[in-house]
């Protein structure tokens, strides 16, 4: 593997910068000169601007940013926006650190989208669990709006813009954008029946944007530096940079930011530092826990880039990658991924509710050694039944461990069948 | 309307716009399995059952959330493998966790969830591993008993409790498989309506405390009747088993209450059965009463009446508000022929010429208010009443249009009700002020008053009628008592014969002779209070399902009026602080025991079936006036229900014509703390007897105050304070709260630990005065 290898820093570039996590750092870097460009933009234009970068979600679904803001109807609803902070997905831990290193970066990006579609009141909605990340953003906003960046009447221009940061309670649901808005509004995080969508009732039933912390964090840059050069990096279909979250058995766990596009194999064995222990790779997620299947050796070559990783049977999701060695048991990775997703389900439908629950019972079992022929087969029906019948995406992803198992590590299965107490695999 | 045509099953259904597919399918015949889904509920697509296959949709769709767009091509569970697929597995993921104890649940025999299962799921379940456990049961309330371990967390119960009732009742609580239905700690569990989630829930999650182990759906007899606890006018089920009731549902009836009735309809039947029921007529002797034969009792009253007649004394009745139509008939005609007065009055309290001659209109069939005005209403106007106490499946209805939206609701009067919570606007007003504070309003479009018992006595009642006449409201009277307008329409008001005719005009009583073949008397009839002030003069006052003692205004002083009469005869179901003052009581039917018709608020005739036979000798109303009239010589007095009926409709009246009635101006604002009282919908009575599990649901009467008054007073909240007025005084807990007007001071009427009405005037204002025990 090439020794020149380099990741290319552009949301992650003020990471090593001492005192960037404050608003005084921030503004040395350059920071705000981009929300002030905005602001003497019209505000269509930088939507113009956004749409012409094709700055694509980085929640995971890469729907086009730009195209998401335009829905927002013009008529004279107040309209909200809010970032989705929510970040719980196994295995992803970009937008905490892009948070707690440069939170003014999420914060100057999100204003400058808030400009876009008119909104002047934006929300922050943070994971629970994330109680640093939550001082921090407190801590920034307080002193963007102690120095008029936030506010009334912003830089002298008249716009008022206001943040509010909410702190969630501890569900991965929350992350479901309707469950999300239903959490700000003080309810049961549980996701809402769409149609109608958020751009037109989102928010206290107002049009809202919901997008990403990386997401957001792009937006100055691009204002900055323009449609052209964001759309010089990565690939045609997925422009920009990506922070990929790597996890599991390498030697250099992190985050690291290159261009879309960039092969596994240079993430794992390149910026993480290969395999703990010169142990053999036995498979990956290619992003996170709802990545459908998890991949093998045989993918390390996949570009990790949202075409490319469909290309390949999967899915790119979050952009987490977790890797497992030889040593490891699948069987017992699909159970706790289960677990993950049978204690997060919000119960709200029939097939997630009762489809991880059962799931998780049946592999307990089979790693405890009392697996059963037959259960394979039951496994993989109740996974399959879940996928498109459940309320939310949720229910979707919550089959993907089970059905990767049972597609690609059926040995890993049949050596607990019989095997009396405890994993065969991992005593 | 418009329309969009689709396909279902390879068959055409043209639907209007915005039509859910499911109910699309049910007009074709098609039943598309579901638990979730209830066409009075919000769509949730929770459960998935009702997933069907639309073509050109990557996945398949709940067919309970999926509104019909034109062209749509729809396969359900008959003709589309993926759907049934589907549905099978949903079903086999719902009985996973569920505990299958069918053979003792409430529910089997009229489960959803069993009926679908055997229908639609697969024959047996691959589940081998631990099943979900909870404790059960738990107690949601006195009324409601929850077993977590059969719930398929649909949320019909929290989405009734959120969209129709608007209630604090139930809500989801955790996530996952331990997602579960339960109540608020840190809010009070307040609902009237908790047993309509019993009857909706699809499974045997919910049950109550009541009917719990009691009966199976089908060994059980139905009875489709009509509800008397309130005006309302719903229609009910009464179930028997074994000659007993033993549960009461909800009728359906959607221009009406849709599928709901209170808790007071639906667990109150229990009086009808308790052992200290008179069932046997009653007739004292000495300080005691013996029971005796019909015979030895209907000899003894008649000859009470014909002694008080030969002497010339005043006869009276009380009561007939809580009859059916024809017993009220008869009633009315036996009062002005076999007892010969117009000293008639279902009310306890005194009236006014103006507001009975707006209910003399109303009597001859002048256009009133009903649901529908309700329904199609820009603004809404509410006075004189509190719905929710009073009429609550009318307040439901209300709530159903502030749910949907475009509707302004005002409320005016001295305490807010629960549909104020529920945002609609409140105009604060005294006691006594209340119809004039309806003058500034300035409603939208088309409007309905709907006006209650509270304006009635001092000329307000006529004020806001008068008021809807002239600005061409359509004007709806939502009384307290079940069939006060039946009985309204009979004549059992003192001024007033059948068909709203004027008891002192000739035309009337001529149409009147007509008909009876007898001559109503002339003299001019005194009102309730005018009864119980001059019951000294009475030779017989007749107590007809009425409790003065305990419901009459304190300033009456009923007790010494029953007293004073020289002969009381009460027909009534028990011994009560009146009737055991009765020299005959005369033990008459239950509701469930009875038929007839009742007229609702809107003037709506609904029919009354029995559903049981009382266990002794009681008699119908009607019946016993004809055995009287007949041992008293009237032989034209009408000898059964049907030959009443009859009458009772010739003398029937309708116009389209509404008059301005002539008023006093009735400015009563008076500066001192008004009092102001009224009964709870759930509180003690006569008719509450046996429900202990729903008098636990009722609110602990509180005196409550304006924060202004009670900081004036020096009075916290929970301070023990006396409230004393001049004809009593009563001694409870303060309440501070917003929900009640400056200047007023608000307890609830007739129960145990706080009675209201002891303080009230015969009619209008009563000013109090208040003072902290401890002072």
């Amino acid at each position: 593997m090439s020794a020149t290898l380099q990741e290319t820093k552009i949301l992650t570039a003020r990471w090593e910068m001492p005192g960037a996590d404050r608003l005084e750092g921030y503004l040395a870097s350059g920071g705000y000169e981009a929300f002030k460009a905005a602001l003497a933009m019209a505000p269509d234009d930088i939507i113009e601007t956004v749409k012409a970068a094709n700055l694509r979600g980085r929640g995971g679904a890469g729907f086009p940013a730009g195209l998401k803001w335009s829905f927002i109807p013009k008529d004279r609803r107040p309209s909200y926006l809010v970032c989705n902070f929510d970040e719980g997905e196994p295995g992803t831990f970009k937008d905490r650190e892009l948070v707690e290193r440069d939170p003014h970066q999420l914060i100057e990006g999100m204003a400058i989208a808030a400009y876009a579609i008119g909104s002047h009141e934006m929300y922050i909605f943070c994971r629970g669990e994330f109680g640093y990340a939550a001082r921090v953003l407190e801590r920034a906003i307080g002193e963007a709006m102690e120095r008029g960046i936030l506010g009334k009447d912003i830089f002298g221009t008249g716009f008022d813009l206001d943040c509010i940061l909410i702190r969630g309670a501890g569900a991965y649901i929350c992350g479901e954008e309707t469950a999300l808005l239903e959490a700000i509004e003080g309810r049961r995080g549980q996701p809402r029946l769409r149609p109608p969508f958020p751009a037109t009732h989102g928010l206290f039933n107002l049009p809202t944007v919901v997008n990403n912390v990386e997401t957001f964090a792009y937006v100055p840059h691009i204002i900055t530096k323009g449609a052209d050069w964001f759309r010089s990096l990565g690939t045609e279909k997925a422009p920009g940079t990506k922070i990929f979250s790597v996890s599991g058995d390498v030697v250099r766990p992190g985050n690291y930011e290159v261009p879309f596009g960039t092969p596994a194999r240079d993430l794992i064995e390149g910026f993480a530092g290969g395999m703990k222990d010169g142990k053999a790779l036995k498979a990956f997620t290619p992003g996170g826990a709802s990545s459908t299947p998890f991949f093998g050796p045989e993918e390390l070559d996949v570009s990790m880039d949202w075409e490319s990783v469909q290309a390949a049977g999967s899915l790119l999701g979050t952009g987490a990658i977790i890797v497992f060695n030889e040593d490891r048991c699948m069987v017992r990775a699909a159970h706790r991924f289960t677990a993950f997703y049978a204690h997060e389900s919000c119960g709200k439908c029939t097939p997630c509710r009762e489809g991880t629950y059962w799931l998780e019972q049946t592999l307990r079992r089979v790693e405890d050694g009392r697996a059963r022929e037959e259960d394979l087969k039951t496994l993989l029906d109740v996974a399959n039944s879940i996928p498109g019948r459940s309320f939310c995406a949720l229910g979707d992803f919550s089959a993907a461990p089970v059905q990767s198992v049972a597609q690609r590590w059926q040995a890993d299965f049949r050596k607990h069948i019989g095997s009396g107490g405890g994993c065969p695999i991992e005593s | 309307m418009s329309t969009v045509t689709l396909t279902i099953d390879g068959r055409e259904v043209t639907v209007p716009v915005g039509t859910l597919v499911i109910r699309a399918a049910e007009q074709l015949g098609i039943y598309i399995p579901r638990f979730c889904d209830h066409p009075l509920l919000e769509p949730a697509g929770a459960c998935r059952q009702c997933i069907v296959d639309v073509e050109g949709q990557r996945k398949p769709l709940t067919s309970c959330t999926t509104v019909c767009t034109e062209g749509m091509v729809v396969k359900t569970q008959m003709t589309s493998d993926v759907a049934a697929e589907a549905q099978k597995s949903v079903l086999e993921l719902l009985l996973i966790n569920h505990p299958l104890d069918c053979p003792m649940c409430d529910k089997g025999g009229e489960c959803p969830l069993q009926d679908q299962a055997l229908e639609f799921g697969p024959g047996g379940s691959r589940f081998v591993d631990e099943k979900r456990r909870f404790t059960k049961p738990v107690a949601i309330s006195p009324l409601v008993k929850l077993d977590r371990e059969r719930c398929v967390l649909c949320a019909r119960c929290t989405r009734f409790s959120q969209q129709i009732a608007d209630d604090p009742f139930i809500e989801l609580f955790e996530r996952g498989a331990l997602e579960q239905v339960a109540i608020y700690e840190d809010e009070p569990y307040q609902s009237e309506f908790s047993g309509n989630v019993v009857q909706i829930c699809p499974v045997g999650a919910l049950t109550s405390t009541e009917f719990r182990f009691q009966a199976r759906p089908f060994d059980m007899t139905t009875t489709v009747s009509t509800c008397n606890r309130c005006a309302s006018g719903c229609s009910t089920l009464v179930q028997e088993r074994r000659g007993q009731i033993v549960r009461v549902l909800s009728g359906n009836d959607p221009t009406g209450q849709d599928e709901w009735i209170c808790d007071k309809g639906r667990f109150g039947y229990l009086y009808a059965q308790v052992p200290e029921r008179v069932t046997e007529p009653l007739v004292r002797k000495g300080d005691e009463f013996v029971a005796v034969s019909w015979a030895e009792a209907i000899a003894s009253v008649a000859e009470a009446i014909r002694g008080a007649r030969d002497e010339r004394k005043r006869l009276a009745v009380l009561g007939g508000g809580l009859l059916t139509d024809e017993d009220a008939y008869g009633l009315s005609r036996f009062a002005r022929v076999v007892l010969g007065t117009n000293d008639i009055d279902y009310r306890l309290s005194g009236t006014t010429t103006a507001d009975d001659a707006a209910l003399g209109q109303i009597a001859a069939g002048a256009p009133t208010a009903g649901f529908a005005d309700i329904d199609t209403a820009d603004t809404i106007v509410i006075v004189g009443v509190d719905l929710r106490e009073v009429a609550p499946i009318v307040a439901l209805r209300v709530r159903k249009r502030m749910f949907a939206g475009g509707v302004r609701v005002i409320e005016v009067g001295p305490r807010a009700s629960r549909l104020v919570v529920s945002g609609a606007e409140w105009v604060p007003s005294k006691s006594g002020a209340e119809a004039t504070s309806v003058d500034g309003i300035t409603a939208n479009g088309t409007t309905v008053v709907l006006a209650g018992d509270r304006l009635l006595g001092d000329g307000s009642f006529a004020h806001v009628w008068n008021l809807a006449v002239e600005r061409g409201w359509s004007f709806g009277w939502v009384p307290r008592k079940a069939n006060a307008r039946g009985a309204t329409v009979a004549g059992c008001l003192p001024g007033m014969l059948p068909g709203g005719r004027a008891s002192d005009d000739a035309q009337s009583r001529a149409e009147i002779q007509r008909v009876w073949n007898a001559v109503p008397p002339t003299e001019v009839g005194r009102d309730g209070a005018d009864i119980l002030r001059h019951a000294d003069e009475l030779g017989v006052l007749m107590l007809v399902g009425s409790d003065p003692a305990a419901d009459a205004p304190g300033a009456l002083d009923a007790k010494a009026a029953i007293d004073a009469a020289e002969f009381v005869v009460a027909f009534d179901l028990f011994l009560t602080e009146s009737t055991s003052r009765a020299d005959v009581i005369l033990p008459v039917a239950a509701i469930y025991e009875r038929t007839g018709t009742l007229t609702s608020w809107e003037g709506r005739r609904s029919k009354v079936r029995a559903a049981v036979r009382a266990t002794g000798p009681v008699q119908e109303d009607w019946s016993i006036f004809a055995q009287l009239a007949m041992e008293l010589g009237h032989a034209g007095f009408p000898r059964d229900r049907a030959g009443l009926r009859a009458e009772m409709e010739l003398l029937e009246r309708a116009t389209d014509e509404r008059r301005v009635v002539e008023t006093e101006p009735t400015d009563v604002t008076p500066t001192e703390l008004v009092w102001c009282t009224y009964p709870s919908l759930i509180g003690e009575g006569a008719m509450m007897r046996g429900a202990d599990a729903l008098l636990e649901t009722a609110r602990s009467p509180m005196i409550e105050m304006h924060p202004d008054d009670a900081a004036r007073a020096g009075v916290t909240d929970g301070t023990s304070i006396r409230v004393s007025s001049a004809h009593g005084k009563v001694q409870g807990i303060a309440s501070i709260s917003r929900r009640v007007a400056p200047g007023v001071v608000f307890a609830p009427a007739q129960h145990a630990a706080l009675q209201g009405n002891v303080l009230a005037a015969a009619s209008g204002v009563t000013t109090v005065r208040i003072e902290r025990e401890d002072s």
